[in-house]
Order: C-alpha cells, then sequence, then structure tokens
C-alpha cells in the first residue's frame, strides 16, 4: 500500500463521483457532468474511466486492465499498476475472472455476468460533438430530444458512399431517449452493450460520467434500409482459429504479408489453451521458444 | 510462425530508468539543485506556480528539475499534487492596493501618485546574448532606495473619482470553484478570469494579441502593471479575527479600454483585468486583453464571433494540462478504431471497383 | 459533543464507504434487488441502511431535508458530525431527503432536475417497516424482465416516471437492507391494475 488514501482519491472527490455514477444510472444514457480530478497521469489517458474504477473498488475486487482489447499495452500495464499501488487490490488478466474490468476502445468477447462492472475510458463523451462543437448547443439538443443532425450526418455518409460511414464509436439510443456515445469501441461490439454486467463510462478531460444498467435497451442507429450490421474483418484469427472475433491486423513482412489475430488476447489464449489453433499459431506454451 | 510482443512491463520500467538517467545528464557536471532552480530560474518557477495554481516556489523548482525543464509537464506534476491536497479554508481576497511594489507603471499618465516604477525589467534591455554570464554570472550590487512608505493607490482609481471609468459592482457572492465543479457555461466572470489566470501563456497570449489585430478590438492602455508582494490573511471563526499567514508575489494589470455609452449614458473608458501569481507580466497583460474581450455581453458589444470573444471556445481550450494531454494521447495504441476504419476504406473500395466494373 | 453524535460513522471510511457504494450502486442499477449494508448507526430511528447511505453520500455540498418522522436534534448534530451535510427547512433545497414515506409526502416540491440538467433531482431515502421482494411489479432498465418489491405507493411512482428523464430517486431502506428505484423504472400494481 502507499501513503495515498485506498484507490488514491480522496474520500470527498469518491462521494461527488458516486453520486453522479447513481444518477448516471438513474438516467440511462444522459451525460452527468462531474468535478474531475487532475489525476497523477494525462487527460485522454484514461483518467475519467480511473476515477469511475477508483469510486467503485472494493479491496476484494479483482481487477482487469485492458486497451485495445489486451492486457499487456502499455497503458494498460501502467493503469493496473497504478490500482496494484494505491488500492493493493488483486489483478487479473481472465476476463472471467474479474469483478471489475476497465477497458479503452473494446468489450471483452467473453459475455459479461450480472457480478462485473465494465468501466469505460472515454475521450468525447458528446456524440454530437462532431456535429457540433458548442456545448451549450448540444446540451439544449439532448434535452429537446432533437437528434436529427446525427441522422443527418449517418444518411450523408449513404449518399456518399452508399452505406454508413462511421466504423467506430458508432452512436446509440439508450432506452429510447438519449442518444450516447459507447466510446471508441469498433461498432463489432455495440451490440454487446445490452449486457448482463453493470456498464459505467468516465471521461475525465470533458468531465462526464455516464452508465448503461444491466439489461439497458441500446439501440444502434441506423435506417430501414440501412440496417446496422456490426462488421468486422472478414477473416479468422490466425492464432486460435476464431471466426467470430474482432481482430487486429499485424503487418509481418516488407511484402504485404499480413496476419489477423484477436484483440482480446485473454479469450485468444483461452481458445488456444482449449485446443483450437489457428493458421499461424505456434502450440501455447512454445512462444518463448520460438 | 508469430509470437505476440508482450512485456509492456518491463518496457514501462525500462523507459523510466533511461528517463531518470537523461534527466540528470552528464554526471561529470554538478547537478542542479533546487535552490539554484528557484533563485536563477525565477520565472519559469513562476509560470509553473501561476499555471499549477500552486503557490510554492520550492515545489515548482522541483517540478522544472524532474521535468528536465519541460514547463508544462512540471505545471502537470504541480497540478496533480495540488489535487491530492486537503483544504483547510479559503483566504480572504488580497488586497492589491496595499502592495509594496516592486514595479508599478503606467502607460495612461505620465506620473501619479505612487510614481512610476521601473523595476528589474528585461524591458529597456538590449537582446544580446551577454557572453560574460557563459564564464561568470556575479554581478555587482544595483542601486537601492528606500521602499515607499503606504498603499500605492490604483490610477483606476483616479479615473473612477471622476467616472470616467465603468465600475465594478462590488459582490459578495462565493465566487464559482473551477477545481471543485465542473465548467458550465455561461461562465460569469470571476469562473472566467479563474480559467485565464491558470490558463497556457502562449494560448492567452495569442488570443490578446488576436484582439489587437482587429478580431474584436478593443483598443487597451496598460492603466497599470504593478508586480509586488501582497499579504495573504485568514479568517479564524474560532478567534473571529483574520491573522496572516503569509504572502505571495503577485502580478497585477488592469487596462483601460474604448469606452462604452450610448446617448442616454454617457460614455465610459471600460476595464479589464489580469492577476497573475509571481512575476509574469506578459500573462498578466494578455489575460486582461482576453478578459475585456469576453466582456462584450454584458458591455453591450457586438459578438463579432472573434476568438477571443468566444467563452465557451477560450474556456474549454485555454488548459494547457487538457490541451497536452489530450493532443498526446493519440500516440496511445488506436489499433481497434484504426482496424475498424480500416476494413470500412477496404470495403468501401470494393464496393467502387465493383461499380467500375460493372460498367465496363 | 455526547457519545451518540460522535458514535455511528464508519470506523474505515474508505472501506465502508466503498463497500457501501457497491451495494448502492447494485441496488439503483438492479431495481427492486435488495442488498445488505453495515457500519453505520445514526440517532433512533434511523435504520443502519439509511445511516449507511448518508455517510456514504452526504457532505457539505448536498442539502439533507428531514421529515417529521426522522428530524430531531440528536440526527441534526449526527449529521453535521460526521458528513457535514447542511439540514435544510425547505423540499426544494433538498439534495437527499430521509423519512418514512407518509411524512415525506406529498412529493411534489422536490426537485427533479431541470430539462438540461436531469441529473439535479432528489434522491429519497424511504424508511420501511419491511422490505420485500414482492407487491409492486418492476420494469426496465436494469431489469430482467421484471422484479417485485413492496414499494409504499404505486401511483406517486407512476406519475415520477411520467417525467422521465426528470424525476426523483428512490432508496427504501429497512434495518440493514435496501432496495432502490430509480425514475426510470416502470412500476404497476400486483395483479397487473393500476
Amino acid at each position: 500500500m502507499s501513503d495515498y488514501n485506498f484507490a488514491y482519491l480522496d474520500e470527498q472527490t469518491k462521494r461527488m463521483i458516486r453520486r453522479a455514477i447513481l444518477k448516471a444510472l438513474a438516467v440511462p444514457g444522459y451525460q452527468v457532468p462531474f468535478a474531475s480530478r487532475e489525476m497523477p497521469m494525462p487527460y485522454g489517458w484514461g483518467t475519467g474511466g480511473v476515477q469511475v474504477s477508483a469510486a467503485c473498488l472494493v479491496p476484494e475486487d479483482r481487477l482487469k486492465v485492458i486497451d485495445q482489447g489486451a492486457d499487456d499495452t502499455t497503458n494498460a500495464v501502467s493503469i493496473r499498476r497504478f490500482f496494484e499501488k494505491t488500492a493493493g487490490v488483486a489483478t487479473t488478466t481472465k476476463t472471467t475472472e474479474a469483478t471489475l474490468i476497465q477497458t479503452r476502445h473494446r468489450i471483452p468477447e467473453e459475455p459479461l455476468t450480472r457480478d462485473q462492472i465494465l468501466v469505460y475510458q472515454v475521450p468525447i463523451p458528446e456524440p454530437l460533438r462532431f456535429l457540433e462543437p458548442r456545448e451549450t448547443e448540444t446540451r439544449k439538443m439532448h434535452s429537446l430530444e432533437e437528434y436529427g443532425l446525427v441522422h443527418v450526418k449517418l444518411y450523408e455518409d449513404i449518399a456518399r458512399h452508399g452505406q454508413i460511414a462511421t466504423s467506430y464509436a458508432y452512436p446509440v439510443k439508450v432506452e429510447g431517449r438519449y442518444v450516447m456515445d459507447p466510446s471508441p469501441i469498433p461498432k463489432f461490439d455495440n451490440p454487446k452493450l445490452e449486457s448482463e454486467a453493470i456498464q459505467l463510462f468516465g471521461a475525465g478531460r470533458e468531465q462526464r460520467i455516464y452508465a448503461l444498467p444491466p439489461y439497458c435497451h441500446v439501440v444502434s442507429l441506423d435506417f430501414e434500409d440501412h440496417p446496422f450490421v456490426a462488421s468486422k474483418a472478414d477473416h479468422a484469427c490466425d492464432l486460435c482459429g476464431s471466426n467470430s472475433t474482432y481482430l487486429d491486423e499485424v503487418i509481418v513482412d516488407d511484402a504485404g504479408g499480413r496476419m489477423f489475430v484477436c484483440s482480446d488476447t485473454d479469450y485468444c489464449e483461452g481458445r488456444r489453451a482449449a485446443g483450437h489453433l489457428g493458421r499461424l499459431a505456434a502450440p501455447l506454451g512454445q512462444e518463448n521458444a520460438a | 510462425m508469430y509470437v505476440a510482443v508482450k512485456g509492456g512491463e518491463r518496457a514501462i520500467e525500462n523507459a523510466h530508468s533511461w528517463l531518470a538517467e537523461e534527466r540528470r545528464g552528464d554526471v561529470a557536471v554538478p547537478e542542479l539543485g533546487i535552490a539554484q532552480i528557484r533563485e536563477q530560474m525565477a520565472l519559469a518557477v513562476n509560470r509553473v506556480m501561476a499555471e499549477g495554481s500552486l503557490y510554492d516556489t520550492d515545489l515548482a523548482a522541483l517540478a522544472i528539475k524532474q521535468a528536465r525543464g519541460d514547463l508544462i509537464e512540471a505545471v502537470f506534476l504541480i497540478r496533480a499534487y495540488r489535487t491530492t491536497l486537503p483544504r483547510f479554508g479559503a483566504s480572504l481576497p488580497v488586497d492589491t492596493g496595499e502592495m509594496r511594489c516592486d514595479r508599478r507603471i503606467s502607460a495612461t499618465f505620465k506620473d501619479a501618485p505612487g510614481g512610476q516604477v521601473l523595476g528589474p525589467t528585461f524591458d529597456y534591455t538590449h537582446r544580446l546574448l551577454d557572453f560574460k554570464l557563459a564564464a561568470d554570472g556575479e554581478v555587482p550590487p544595483a542601486a537601492q532606495a528606500k521602499p515607499q512608505e503606504g498603499p500605492v493607490p490604483h490610477i483606476a482609481g483616479f479615473l473612477n473619482r471622476d467616472g470616467l471609468i465603468q465600475t465594478e459592482a462590488p459582490s459578495d457572492e462565493a465566487p464559482p470553484d473551477l477545481t471543485r465543479d465542473p465548467l458550465e457555461f455561461p461562465a460569469n466572470r470571476a469562473l472566467r478570469l479563474q480559467a485565464l489566470t491558470r490558463g497556457d501563456e502562449g494560448f492567452v497570449l495569442g488570443l490578446a494579441y488576436s484582439t489587437q489585430r482587429g478580431y474584436a478590438r478593443n483598443h487597451a492602455f496598460v492603466g497599470e502593471l504593478r508586480i509586488g508582494r501582497v499579504a495573504v490573511e485568514m479568517e479564524l471563526p474560532e478567534l473571529g479575527l483574520a491573522i496572516e499567514i503569509g504572502e505571495v508575489e503577485l502580478t497585477e494589470c488592469e487596462t483601460v479600454n474604448q469606452f462604452a455609452g450610448s446617448k442616454t449614458e454617457p460614455a465610459q473608458f471600460t476595464r479589464g483585468y489580469g492577476l497573475v501569481f509571481g512575476q509574469t507580466e506578459r500573462k498578466a497583460i494578455s489575460m486582461a486583453l482576453v478578459d475585456r474581450a469576453l466582456r462584450w455581453r454584458e458591455l453591450g458589444e457586438d459578438n463579432l464571433a472573434a476568438p477571443a470573444q468566444d467563452e465557451e471556445f477560450v474556456l474549454s481550450h485555454c488548459d494547457n494540462i487538457q490541451a497536452t494531454g489530450f493532443l498526446e494521447h493519440i500516440k496511445l495504441p488506436h489499433y481497434v478504431d484504426f482496424q475498424s476504419e480500416l476494413e470500412l476504406v477496404r470495403r468501401l473500395r470494393a464496393d467502387t471497383e465493383a461499380l467500375h466494373e460493372a460498367a465496363e | 459533543m455526547d457519545q451518540a453524535v460522535m458514535s455511528g460513522g464508519f470506523v474505515d471510511p474508505p472501506i465502508q464507504s466503498a463497500w457501501a457504494f457497491r451495494a448502492a450502486m447494485t441496488a439503483m442499477a438492479r431495481p427492486g434487488e435488495i442488498v445488505t449494508v453495515d457500519g453505520g448507526s445514526a440517532p433512533a430511528p434511523v435504520s443502519v441502511a439509511a445511516s449507511v447511505l448518508l455517510l456514504m453520500l452526504c457532505d457539505p455540498g448536498t442539502p439533507v431535508w428531514l421529515a417529521s418522522s426522522h428530524d430531531s436534534a440528536a440526527l441534526r448534530r449526527w449529521i453535521a458530525f460526521h458528513t457535514g451535510a447542511p439540514v435544510v427547512q425547505t423540499k426544494e433545497q433538498a439534495v437527499f431527503a430521509l423519512g418514512k414515506w407518509d411524512r415525506l409526502c406529498p412529493l411534489a416540491a422536490f426537485p427533479v432536475g431541470t430539462a438540461e440538467y436531469p441529473d439535479r433531482a432528489a434522491t429519497l431515502i424511504v424508511e420501511m417497516d419491511e422490505l420485500q421482494p414482492e407487491g409492486a411489479v418492476l420494469q426496465g432498465p436494469g431489469i430482467k424482465g421484471s422484479a417485485r418489491l413492496n414499494l409504499p405507493d404505486v401511483a406517486v411512482f407512476r406519475a415520477n416516471r411520467a417525467l422521465f428523464p426528470l424525476g426523483l430517486d428512490f432508496f427504501f431502506t429497512c434495518g440493514d437492507r435496501l432496495a432502490a428505484l430509480p425514475r426510470s423504472a416502470v412500476v404497476t400494481a400486483a395483479g397487473g391494475s393500476v
């Protein structure tokens, strides 16, 4: 443990964040303003998620932190170490063992359960921001449920490209009321937003917290003749062979060679441990010898 | 055969120790002391205190040392430390009329009670590299005068006596606290000034400069610029009185700007205001100009859609810790969202190619 | 200051607040689910669960309104000592309110938020004689299918739901147990009639 308070934040700050989380759960998809604190890591690097996690953690938690689906990306490592040090909680890379998962840009492949909390790091919480930069305007739009602008944008996509050209941070409507930014997850993950777990979204620099309670109704915006499709690269994972997971593309040589691997590293390892092998996989355990 | 990249943890550790080594530099060169930075890099220390919103010269010097001289990084260290400090209470407003001035100039009057005091300024130095400093920084003692006794009245006060400048309505309303409440628009002047005083010097300077070049021009005279030390007092409810708990160095700038008025209201000059920790006069003057530009609504001026008039634009982007964090975060991995775009672009291209082929 | 005022707070605030919050968050995220808490005891007649909520959520920035069923000099001192929250005279000022259902009603004066800031709404802590997963039927976010809870009323909560996204949010407390009803929940009377 360290000289800092449990989970770093002082009690006053945690109380303020906890009140915001409760209101966020009561009004799903609505962005609750909160007095985000300056954290010892830069804005844009997960300060919102870290503050939400800090307000939620209990000593018995088992924390998993992923960035781009992976536990060993540097910022995930850094945030995991922060909580090991300041909250003394156990950590894991296994999705099924985690009680609280902080994530950036992905929802784990393994369906989450009712005993889990998923905390998202959010860069720009406002789904209308790139259509209207002013907070004073977008706040009014949400209050009036005036979402024509989003539909216009999606429709312009169709006019220009023949399809909706938004592939991540794909806007959703929550419980038929608020349009919400699911954070920059690939739209492949959007269907997983309807979950048994509690999902909390923290945007530190933009000072907003929002939430999806379990079993919340979440609809990706679309048009009748251009329905939403949760697409992904048309490949199987070259390590575990799965053809139903979101994939990272890896350039393997300078002659155009590439391979596709699960972005969810824990899921991929689990499949390989269970004997599934992809096109280019080394049997598990022999990696260091390779 | 493919092996996934691992070892983020070791990479981070190694990066940190390399960084520490680089910070120290050549060990044959004596290490920089905190006192040296505090005394000889005082203006850097002042900037870090101002934008870090924490008045502590030693901590600011330490932050500069740790940040290898990157002042925004140093401001960040101070901010992150500052938020962990318990809050015992609020001091009383400082009285800059009681300031013990090291420098006090007015551009609007040749002379005024309290006099013009040039003080330790770069203003009339010729910007010639002083190669003597490379060898020997020792200086002969400067001439000394007896400090002035008693308060130094504000220049604006003289104008005010004749009703020539618009007066500020006194208010006992507790000012909002940028560090404790989420930013909300419209912002009142107290909140705007709070944001500006800890805003990035370069950003505030650029905005101020833009007003001078015609983007919401409000021609500003430096009515007064003063730098000096003021007492900080705090009320102790147990004792029922205010006691002095220390003093801080401040730079205060009050500008006299073009007048407002109408057929029914007599013409009056207007004001812009800047108040910043330490000797930071570029920042204080800039702040006063931007403050004045942001006051267009209350002074009944037109919105010229100039950046410096737009409080949402100014307040949302003046904080360099927010800005640098978000800017630099784009170097973090974005494989996932990039992959989704990549896949989309490939699909769109495939669709177009199919169309072309069908047309041929 | 007397012992009753000083006692009844958290012994280990960072940890006990964290546990209390997880329980309260579970309740708010899963309307109707009953959870158990401990570690707080305000002067009678405040339940353990309500005491824990006050300790975990209140501070000088959150005015509390006390219904006549619970208002007492001892409780006011306890709240001031442990949380610093101001006890206010009018429902309009309340961020939190505590009391028996019939003394909290009518609810019309409590803030329900604004169209631009629906979060600026009061949270009511309703002390109950019993808390059982039976009676009124709850549906909505956080609920798989439906849940049941012995709510003290139905029409009031339906009227509250009609204000959505504005509205009040509720905790129901009994002994060391609590449940919640966010404004998003749709309530129908047991048996289906309204």
